[in-house]
């Protein structure tokens, strides 16, 4: 088992009409990347929903890969750049948690940029090798388990609230 | 009775109705009859400089000869352009010019066709006929009389005035135009250069007036007038051409309009432009002269062009050796990558032109010959039996730096000849630069307009490069051409008809199938705060005022689903990708 390297998952939320089209033709042109990437395909990157990141590194990614139209681009127009935008408000978040933002990364890939995503891939893979795994749920179980750890912090929002006596 | 301000007379036996104040020479030309004139214009007033319109008016004392460019028509008038009296006449008028005149070819061919050999009177050897033309377009149409008679008698000539070069010419060049005699030079009158409107179509080796074809396979095939050069329109003078013009359809003070249409289908055919090989500074395009791109000498091999279909260096003589560079700006990782397809095949046309033409020697300098199609590498052997010499090696340089002396006056081509091993220097007198065919400038803009995406070199993509050649990725548009990649006139059209095609089967199936993935927002859970509104890319969402709730209009919705994300509740939902079947998906990958 020692010689095992870690493997990160990282899951890539890829537009159908840009990005998912790019990883498609790194595909077809035989382009050697490593497989960490699992790819969820949403029409566009703007219908990537915050939460969603969020439940993919709760479930055990990694990492995350918003890849969307280059802006200007968009197939509808300006998806992009409300994701843009919500990526932003995103990272806050993140910082808040503790997770390290090369974590959730967003990224424009053209549908003609099949090397670009397995680039970009490789080096997510190396950048996350490198910080080690996300242990989300490793947080739950040093707690005991999810439902307990929530139980505890009700708890202790409880007495943080009771006027001292 | 005729109409009040018409008059009626009688040419060669017709009759012709003229307006009052018309001479007869415009009734003659109204009945078609043929008159000689050389000091007469359409858009000047009339001046019986060269008399040569010599008609016989017959009245009832007698006749009389009479210049018809400047006899008013009268009503009742009885007029012959043929008699024996009005030839004799004429002739010796045209022995007159001919004698002052002997030397100018314009005048001798009038001379024959009027059937006069020669002059019985004393030859000098002028090439002005003082017919007056260039004064009176300067004063009348230009409004600047620059150019005027000087002196009186023998010794009456055409000069600026104090025969100095007049500060007053805007060198427009009208005087030298309209000269029968072409003896009129503009750099005697004019202080100021002439400087030249660069036809466009010509790539500017060639000067075109301001009222202009654009080029003979126009659409419409109608002049235009450049706004910009215009001296009616920039300063109120000239208006020759309306005046020339027969059907009265120069209008000036036509306005560019712009035009909405609304249209269900697009179809993208805006071209592309030829690399600009001044970067490639080593070639010296643009520095040294015969070096020439292929769009450029395309002009210059044909007929309608600047030289008239011959193949001329910049100092008029005729090349005895042309070298075509293939693969200007393309193959090239500097430049752009990828083959532009076409140019081979008309390198090889040039080669072909220039043997046909000139005899010369031709040097075809190439990476690979890519010759497909019908007929086409069969015309590559061809060439190559006709003896035009083929260097396969990427052209170095374009020096006119001699190294021996076969090599000084010329162009020198340096080059690996890799099939022999060696670094060849070829003296020749004309260079051509095969150039890349790249996106047009402003392609990007273009793109925006209509949601192209560009991909391999910035050409517009399309759906699929199999089974959607022609569709852009937008529903409704496609494209035809060589904006969605480099290609040939027989698949530019090939492309074009399909285009067309997949048009007209959209148009003609009278509905339109829309995509199943388009939102819905539940009105039972819905707040009306009407945040995807804005969010919506197409307008597609609606607030229902009674209800006080968001509704996605179905028809407008492309099922982005930026809506599903920005909504605050949670409330809309996307068919095939709502949140929870993106969860369920997150779910199922990452199962441990």
């Amino acid at each position: 088992m020692a010689d095992e390297q870690f493997e990160p998952r990282i899951v890539g939320f890829l537009c159908r009409w840009c990005s998912y089209t790019g990883a498609d033709l790194a595909g077809t042109s035989r382009t050697q990347y490593p497989a960490n990437v699992s790819a969820i395909r949403v029409m566009c990157s703007g219908r990537v929903d915050p939460t969603f990141v969020l439940k993919a590194l709760s479930d055990g990614a990694d990492g995350v890969l918003i890849a969307g139209c280059h802006p200007g681009d968009c197939h509808y127009q300006e998806g992009n750049y409300k994701a843009m935008r919500r990526y932003r408000l995103l990272l806050k978040m993140l910082d808040q948690f503790g997770i390290e933002r090369q974590r959730v990364r967003l990224e424009w890939v053209s549908a003609s940029e099949g090397d670009k995503f397995a680039k970009l891939v490789k080096e997510m893979t190396e950048t996350l090798r490198a910080l080690g795994p996300l242990k989300w749920s490793a947080n739950w179980e040093e707690n005991g388990g999810r439902a307990e750890a929530l139980e505890n912090t009700v708890k202790e929002h409880e007495e943080a609230m009771e006027v001292a006596p | 009775m005729i109409s009040p301000n018409m008059v009626r007379l009688t040419i060669d036996g017709k009759t012709v109705e003229v307006p009052e104040g018309s001479t007869v020479l415009e009734a003659a030309q109204k009945l078609g009859i043929e008159i000689p004139t050389l000091c007469h214009h359409k858009a000047l007033m009339p001046y019986g400089a060269c008399r040569l319109c010599l008609v016989e008016l017959v009245f009832s004392w007698g006749s009389q000869i009479q210049a018809s460019c400047v006899y008013p028509a009268q009503e009742g008038l009885e007029v012959k352009t043929d008699t024996e009296r009005v030839r004799r006449t004429r002739g010796v008028m045209m022995e007159l010019l001919l004698a002052r005149c002997p030397g100018v070819e314009s005048i001798r061919q009038m001379a024959k066709q009027m059937g006069v050999e020669d002059t019985r009177f004393p030859k000098k050897d002028e090439d002005c006929i003082l017919c007056g033309l260039c004064v009176r377009v300067c004063a009348e149409r230009m409004g600047v009389g620059a150019i005027n008679f000087a002196n009186r008698g023998t010794k009456k000539k055409i000069a600026p005035a104090y025969d100095r070069q007049s500060p007053l010419c805007m060198a427009c060049g009208a005087c030298e135009v309209v000269c029968p005699t072409h003896c009129v030079d503009l750099s005697t009158v004019s202080l100021r250069p002439a400087r030249p409107i660069p036809s466009e179509f010509d790539e500017g080796l060639m000067g075109r007036p301001s009222i202009y074809m654009p080029f003979a396979q126009a659409v419409p095939h109608k002049p235009v007038i450049d706004k910009e050069t215009c001296l009616r329109l920039k300063t109120g003078e000239c208006g020759a051409c309306e005046a020339v013009c027969d059907a009265g359809a120069i209008m000036y003070d036509q306005v560019d309009t712009i035009e909405e249409i609304e249209v269900g289908t697009i179809i993208v055919a805006t071209g592309f432009d030829l690399f600009d090989a001044t970067r490639i500074a080593r070639y010296g395009y643009g520095r040294l002269k015969n070096v020439l791109n292929a769009l450029e000498f395309e002009r210059i091999s044909h007929a309608s062009g600047p030289t008239g279909g011959e193949i001329l260096t910049a100092e008029g003589k005729v090349p005895k050796s042309v070298a075509i560079i293939h693969c200007v700006g393309s193959r090239d990782e500097n430049y752009h990558e990828y083959c532009s397809r076409v140019c081979c095949m008309y390198s090889l046309k040039f080669a072909h032109l220039v043997l046909e033409k000139t005899g010369a020697e031709v040097y075809n300098f190439y990476i690979d010959m890519r010759t497909p199609g019908k007929g086409y590498e069969e015309f590559y052997k061809r060439l190559m039996h006709e003896g035009v010499h083929f260097i396969r090696g990427k052209c170095a340089e374009v020096t006119d730096v001699a190294e021996s002396p076969e090599e000084e006056g010329k162009l020198v081509v340096v080059g690996e000849d890799t099939l022999l091993g060696v670094t060849r220097r070829v003296p020749v007198d004309m260079v051509i630069l095969s150039g890349a065919l790249q996106p047009r400038a402003d392609v990007d803009e273009v793109a925006r307009t209509f949601s192209l995406s560009c991909a391999q070199g910035d050409f517009f993509l399309e759906k699929h490069p199999k089974l959607a050649p022609v569709e852009a990725a937008s529903d409704g548009i496609y494209l035809a051409g060589a904006c969605q990649g480099p290609k040939d006139i027989p698949d530019s059209v090939a492309q074009g008809a399909a285009a067309a095609a997949c048009a007209l089967a959209l148009m003609d199936k009278g509905s339109v199938t829309l995509e199943p993935i388009t939102s819905w927002i539940d009105p039972d859970r819905c707040s009306g705060c009407q945040t995807c509104v804005a969010s919506c890319p197409y307008a597609a969402i609606e607030f229902d005022e009674e209800n006080k709730v968001s509704v996605v209009v179905e028809e407008l919705c492309k099922g982005c689903g930026t809506c599903v994300a920005t909504c605050p509740a949670g409330v809309a939902r996307q068919k095939g990708f709502a949140d929870a079947q993106i969860y369920s998906e997150l779910e199922g990958l990452l199962a441990q």
